[in-house]
């Protein structure tokens, strides 16, 4: 019972998602929120290195990319079978990184920033002009629906959003437990100050790693689900502003949060697409918003509800307190 | 003999061109350590700026660079006051972010207002000449010697200057020069001032060889981030030479290894570095 | 001598900060360490606890050769310390800030919070647990659930204390525990520290407050310039010439302005 309701914003959430294909026939916007779920995953992965454990990474389109590619690589030219294909596309980008954060966490703060900068630049050149390989600015093209799981088949769009749903439930479960846990404790006590962190005995950089690559996995995850249900891949998936997009969901929804991404992502996938013309000149409102969160709300919408109530209850517990005061003064008089 | 001669003359026009991109940087992040990740907007602007008021005011060239500058220094200043001043006691993290968000600003800006085509600067500059068996055009030289003055200047600005010392006092001990009795928000504002005004330099000679578009910044930022981890994040001959390092890396690169990939020397660079000493090649007093 | 450090140096650059320093902490005792500012007494603590590397010389923890080790694994073996500024975070509950500091006796990683081991639990329970011992023996169990940033500059002190003490330590290191804290409130940090070593800790602290010292210590030792240049008991030091004319020479007046 209690359980239910310490989560009951989550149920609520899942229970409108489970419906919401219910009430719409239109295609499209069932296409939105899938790719706004897709998104979401990703920007988990950004939260969990960036938000908890402090450090901001902006390779995270490059470990998109390299989730989205894998997969796309091996089932078009390899024929490896799709699931198969899958897992292994999300290994693959955990794999390179781990490599990528053994070295990157060694610098800090504005160092790691700018070498995973760089990192996800170098990411973006490969794809690019390694073009028998990846297709290059060609793009790769025919990328396969998931195939099958027994009886359940991915060809509808209705079916694909469910898929993704059950992974971003998934996802967000684990960032629960992870979070709310000793070891999310663990990653906001390096956020806030590595040094003290490394004083009461916490291996730093092993913990940043780890944290790092789950990251990488999330972003990986989420390239994978995104190359069969888009089913096309060009190398601006990898660019910086893919980046920096993801960054403006998280920063909108709340960094360092639980349910920022999930908000955030949501909110600004489908303001933008359903407003067409702002597409292309997003970042005319989102640029100085970032700037405007930061300075203001720097944990976003979620962030700013949280302080909101934590005021509330601050002001009640001091009414109260005031008022069972005056009660005893009474009594004692 | 001539191929590699004529590189290095290219290396030594595009390290220009580096120097005083890093140069603006290096200054902003000595003095307040922030990573202006919208340097390349200011960058960017710059180009357009001059590019504009030239073909649409018909002003000459020189006048539309000074104009150039006197924008982009303003929209620096704009900047300093706006966003990072009042980010000041923030967690490093929301500088980054607020950078990135007037990055994506200015760049989405420039291409409401004047659109994503690519465009090509012609100045007066563009006669051939030759010497010592390379030939190149009078704007690459151009290039190369305003580098030089304006590194001279601000050298000279730098050290004989009251102002200028403070600069040099506030990047070494931000507290000591406040005591000391510096006003540090006028020299904040003035450090974001020259910081846009070497980047509206930068991209005012740079333009004619190169092209004018919204992008066009974002290379440029992230090889001016590699320049001054390499010559010392904060160091102002750091700059300067990692800025001519890279231009001959990059140059040398182009015509012995490939051209397609000598974008990715930089990064390749930095990552060697930052993979060998994660502190920078200058951890600390590099001043 | 529960800690030993023999020939210990640490040169930034040019500058040798802590220069050929042999000490000895024994067991069970307040050892202070104090000198002018500027004369290594911060970096010798940061070295000792991993948090610099030496340059030279040589650090035994229980006879165990410590020199090489890392900050966190020097906490994992019983060390801990506190910082000359309190570097806790201002905008979580002092509960939170001390939770974590027992996480170093704790085993559970991220596959635990996933399948919500019963391990993991356990020791989610054993942190809570022992901060509230640590906090109740410092003081702060009715501060436990205010924010850092609305509490005294004395009570940041304490905190400070808590969060070392909840690594399970055998030794605290404590960089001037009584600065910024006013002369009434002094009184009390001393007695936290007496009840310490009660317990059965061994104190090293560093501290400037001379009266307070000579009160406390059962043993000190003088820096200067990064040189140990007297040891002894606080009636030896204070009728040394030396330490008299580096140190004391100008009185408490000198000493307290630092
Ligand atoms: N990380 C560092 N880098 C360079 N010099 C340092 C560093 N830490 C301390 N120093 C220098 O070492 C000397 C001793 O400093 P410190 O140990 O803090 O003195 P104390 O704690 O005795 O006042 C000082 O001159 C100080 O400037
Ligand atoms: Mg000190």
């Amino acid at each position: 019972m209690s359980m239910i309701k310490r989560n009951r914003i989550a149920l609520i959430f899942l229970l409108v998602a489970l419906m919401a294909p219910l009430f719409t026939d239109n295609q499209y916007y069932l296409y939105i929120v899938t790719l706004s779920f897709i998104w979401t995953i990703a920007v988990y992965g950004m939260n969990l290195i960036g938000g908890y454990t402090g450090q901001l990474s902006l390779a995270h389109a490059g470990f998109f990319a390299i989730g989205a590619y894998s997969l796309g690589l091996l089932t078009v030219d390899a024929n490896v079978p799709y699931w198969f294909a899958f897992v292994l596309a999300c290994l693959i980008t955990t794999v390179v990184g781990f490599f990528v954060g053994l070295i990157a966490l060694r610098t800090k703060e504005h160092f790691f920033a700018i070498y995973t900068l760089c990192v996800g630049y170098i990411i973006y050149l490969v794809i690019y002009q390694w073009d028998e390989l990846t297709g290059g600015v060609r793009g790769l093209i025919g990328v396969p629906p998931p195939s099958p799981i027994g009886p359940i088949s991915f060809e509808s769009a209705e079916s694909n959003y469910y898929l993704v749903l059950a992974f971003l439930v998934l996802v967000f479960v684990f960032m629960k437990f992870l979070t709310e846990s000793l070891i999310g404790r663990t990653y906001v006590a390096i956020r806030n100050s590595e040094e003290l962190a490394q004083t009461i005995g916490i291996n730093t950089m092993r913990q940043k790693l780890v944290s790092f690559v789950i990251s990488t996995f999330l972003a990986g995850l989420a390239g994978a689900l995104y190359a069969s249900f888009v089913r096309f891949l060009g190398p601006e998936i990898s660019y910086t502003m893919t980046t920096f997009d993801m960054l403006t969901y998280l920063i909108v929804g709340g960094i360092g949060t639980l349910y920022g991404p999930l908000v955030g992502t949501f909110l600004i996938v489908t303001i933008t697409q359903s407003l067409q013309f702002m597409e292309e000149y997003r970042m005319l409102i989102f640029g100085p918003l970032l700037v405007f969160l930061v300075i203001f709300y720097p944990r976003g919408i979620v962030g700013g509800i949280q302080m909101w109530k934590a005021k509330r209850q601050f002001k009640k517990r001091q009414k109260m307190k005031r008022t069972s005061s005056t009660s005893t003064h009474e009594g004692g008089d | 003999m001539d191929v590699l001669a004529q590189q290095l003359f290219n290396g030594l026009t595009i390290g220009s061109v580096y120097s005083l991109v890093a140069l603006g940087l290096t200054l902003v992040y000595g003095i307040l350590h922030i990573p202006n990740f919208a340097h390349g907007a200011l960058y960017m602007v710059g180009g357009y700026v001059t590019l504009m008021t030239m073909t649409t005011l018909g002003l000459p060239y020189f006048v539309a660079m000074f104009m150039s500058i006197l924008v982009v220094g303003g929209i620096a200043v704009l900047m300093e006051r706006l966003v990072f001043h009042q980010l000041r006691h923030s967690p490093p993290i929301h500088d980054k972010i607020a950078a990135i968000g007037l990055l994506l600003f200015l760049e989405t800006l420039v291409q409401l207002i004047w659109g994503a085509d690519y465009r090509s600067m012609t100045t007066p500059f563009d006669d051939i000449v030759s010497f010592l068996g390379i030939t190149v055009t009078t704007q690459r030289i151009l290039i190369v010697v305003a580098a030089v003055l304006v590194m001279i200047a601000l050298h000279l600005f730098l050290k004989k200057t009251m102002i200028g010392a403070a600069i040099i006092a506030m990047s070494q001990n931000r507290e000591g020069a406040f005591l000391q009795g510096i006003n540090a928000n006028r020299v904040a504002m003035l450090t974001f001032f020259i910081s846009g005004g070497l980047a509206a330099i930068a991209a005012s000679i740079s333009s004619p060889i190169n092209l004018v578009y919204p992008g066009m910044g974002h290379l440029v930022i992230l090889k001016a981030f590699v320049i001054i981890i390499i010559g010392g994040m904060g160091s102002v001959p750091g700059a300067i030479i990692g800025g001519y390092i890279l231009g001959f890396s990059e140059s040398l690169g182009a015509t012995f290894i490939s051209s397609d990939y000598s974008d990715i020397i930089a990064f390749v660079l930095l990552v060697a570095i930052l993979t060998v000493k994660p502190q920078g090649l200058f951890a600390k007093g590099a001043h | 001598m529960l800690i030993e450090t023999t020939g210990l140096t640490k040169a930034f650059g040019g500058l040798t900060a802590v220069d050929d320093v042999d000490v000895g902490i024994e067991e069970g005792k307040i050892t202070a360490i104090i000198g002018p500012n500027g004369a290594g007494k911060s970096t010798l603590f940061n070295v000792i606890s991993g948090f610099h590397s030496s340059t030279n010389g040589k650090i035994t923890f229980n006879g165990e050769d410590i020199t090489k080790k890392k900050a966190f694994n020097i906490a994992k073996l019983g060390i801990a310390r506190t910082f000359q500024t309190t570097n806790l975070f201002e905008q979580a509950t002092v509960m939170d800030n001390v939770v974590i500091g027992h996480r170093l006796r704790t085993k559970s990683g991220v596959f635990d919070a996933l399948l919500q081991t019963p391990r993991l639990k356990r020791e989610e329970r054993a942190c809570r647990e022992k901060a509230e011992e640590v906090l109740t023996f410092v003081g702060l169990q009715k501060e436990s659930d205010r924010l850092v940033s609305d509490i005294s500059q004395e009570a940041k002190k304490r905190a400070a204390f808590a969060v070392a003490l909840a690594t399970d330590p055998k030794i605290v290191f404590l960089d001037e525990p009584a600065a910024g804290v006013n002369p009434e409130e002094t009184g009390g940090l001393v007695a936290l520290m007496r009840k310490m070593v009660n317990n059965g800790l061994t104190v090293c602290l560093i501290e400037h407050k001379m009266q307070m010292i000579m009160e406390l210590a059962d043993h000190i030792v003088v820096l200067n310039q990064g040189k140990k240049i007297a040891e002894g008991t606080p009636e030896e030091i204070q009728n040394n010439d030396t330490v008299i004319q580096a140190y004391l020479g100008g009185g408490e007046e000198a000493a307290d302005a630092h």
